[in-house]
């Protein structure tokens, strides 16, 4: 395998019965890569990251995340990805210090580790003033940014992203994305769902999924000049209506 | 919310565009008599929202952002269940649904539990749509929608606008304020401005320039470094970039960025949209 391919998938299938939700797809993401994976709801998008996240077993294909292999090593691909998504972040009634302390521990960080991390993530946040609050408490904007430094917080290879930024306001939905850039510029692979077609354009390359297949997968320059289209959006609407 | 005016006109396709916890479903629910002002007035369709709420109720329609149907009833039970609440039936008001209803008329018969997102969104648009509502309440419907559906369902509520329905429609989503009549930009319980999408780009007072370079996470920190700053976002392939100074000359930014080693710099003006305003006010 080469070593800055992160990710490496090829006739990637999971059937439901007779019905292929993901369809032998094939694609490579590079290390300290952002991956766009788009797609029309029902596309089959949740389901193949279910798979490369070691959480669904692959009907058929072949698959490996930060070198392990989706269907034999799937402890070892939870100990090196970071995941985030609106449905699963933090805890709601456990405080800002408390999610940073059981993420820190659920992924076997040692107690003074969790405490340097801690402190230093707090301060990049400037969340100083609300450790002791509960997250549930906190704007969903700061809970988003936050959840997403916590899914650094174990230096995972990649951090999966599934709609991180759903319903945030426009600064702080900016606010997330440099901070994704920065992610990405230390080394870290990002994967990134997202229904906002400028972010997409944020993506080094970005994939697009239609019924189960990945029908386009190119740097949103490529794909803008391949389908004629002024943005990303064109690019969407034009393959996900068929 | 924080001392709120603003009035809709009829058959106007008027939208809240804000944020998460900006206030938009607190003023919804307020209009549609689910909640008491504190403070203030308002009425929809004529009647008071404290004083006649009853006939508010039955002029109205109100799809609210969270899923709200009975999940264990069928499409269709649900459907005839609104109907017989307001007194009437779904031949009665079919013509208004019609468009939509046909898309969901196959599975009427599944539960609306089992339905997919989409699917659900249509029930929930034709029940909230079947007593024949002068004035359409929607809370989010596109939140989580892919940008396909998202462009099919305005499309929906352009054709109910052309059935003489008022629209008020609250969404996060920056790009569809261009699709309203007219919009209300709105955050932390107030709202920042209210007009035709159009006039409000026309009163960004600032020169915007899109920005490029063969770095982008650099290329941010960079300019973001830059003394003479304003603003620095992303935007799609671009940064938006604005300076402080009157006199701005592009060649100096350039210059500057030549000295931070990057690479491949574009730097060219471009109009403001519709978020740059709304950053710009809620700054």
């Amino acid at each position: 395998m080469s070593k800055s391919k992160v990710i490496q998938v090829e006739g990637l299938t999971k059937m439901f019965g007779d019905f292929a939700a993901v369809n032998s797809i094939t694609f490579e993401v590079e290390k300290g890569e952002i991956f766009g994976f788009l797609g029309a709801n029902g596309a089959g998008k949740t389901t193949a990251i279910k798979m490369l996240i070691g959480i669904s077993h692959p009907t058929s294909g072949k698959a490996t995340v930060a070198g392990f292999d989706v269907y034999t090593q799937t402890e070892d691909i939870k100990k090196n990805i970071g995941y985030m998504s609106q449905k699963f972040a933090l805890y709601d009634d456990l405080t800002v210090k408390e999610n940073i302390i059981f993420f820190g521990g659920i992924y076997g960080l040692p107690r003074k580790i969790i405490k340097e991390k801690s402190d230093a993530l707090i301060k990049e946040l400037g969340l100083e003033n609300v450790t002791n609050q509960l997250v549930g408490s906190l704007p969903l904007g700061w809970k988003q940014k936050l959840s997403f430094s916590v899914s650094l917080i174990h230096d995972p290879k990649i951090v999966f992203l599934d709609e991180p930024t759903g319903g945030v306001d426009p600064i702080t939905r900016r606010q997330f994305w440099e901070m994704i850039y920065k992610a990405a510029n230390q080394g870290t692979t990002v994967f990134v769902t997202t229904h906002y077609m400028d972010e997409a354009e944020y993506c080094d390359r970005v994939s697009i999924m239609v019924n189960g297949k990945i029908e386009a997968l190119d740097t949103p320059k490529k794909l803008k000049e391949q389908f004629q289209a002024e943005s990303m959006n064109d690019v969407f609407l034009e393959l996900a209506r068929g | 919310m924080q001392d709120i005016s603003f009035e809709v006109k009829p058959n106007e396709l008027f939208g809240i565009i804000g944020p998460d916890g900006a206030g938009k479903t607190t003023l919804f629910r307020i209009l549609t008599t689910l909640l008491f002002p504190d403070q203030g007035a308002a009425t929809v369709a004529g009647f008071d929202v404290v004083k006649d709420y009853k006939k508010i109720r039955n002029s109205v329609g109100y799809m609210p952002g969270k899923f709200s149907l009975y999940q264990d009833l069928t499409v269709e039970e649900n459907l005839n269940f609104f109907a017989t609440i307001f007194g009437t039936t779904i031949e009665e008001n079919y013509d208004l649904i019609k468009d939509i209803y046909v898309q969901i008329e196959p599975f009427k018969d599944r539960r609306a539990g089992k339905l997919s997102g989409g699917m659900k969104q249509k029930l929930a648009l034709s029940c909230a749509l079947i007593h024949k509502p002068k004035v359409l309440f929607l809370d989010e419907p596109t939140t989580g929608v892919d940008p396909v559906s998202r462009k099919e369902f305005w499309e929906m509520l352009k054709r109910l606008q052309q059935k003489n329905i008022t629209i008020l429609v609250s969404t996060p989503y920056m790009d569809e304020a261009a699709l309203c009549d007219r919009v209300a930009l709105i955050q932390d319980g107030k709202i920042l401005q209210i007009d035709t999408p159009k006039a409000i780009v026309k009163h960004y007072h600032k020169s915007i320039y899109n920005v490029r370079s063969a770095n982008m996470y650099q290329l941010i920190t960079s300019l973001k470094a830059y003394e003479h700053h304003h603003s620095v976002y992303p935007f799609g392939e671009f940064v938006h970039y604005t300076d402080k100074r009157s006199d701005f000359n592009p060649a100096d930014l350039n210059a500057y960025l030549k000295s931070k080693n990057l690479s491949h710099i574009y730097i060219e003006r471009t109009e403001a949209t519709i978020e740059d305003t709304f950053m710009e006010l809620a700054i």
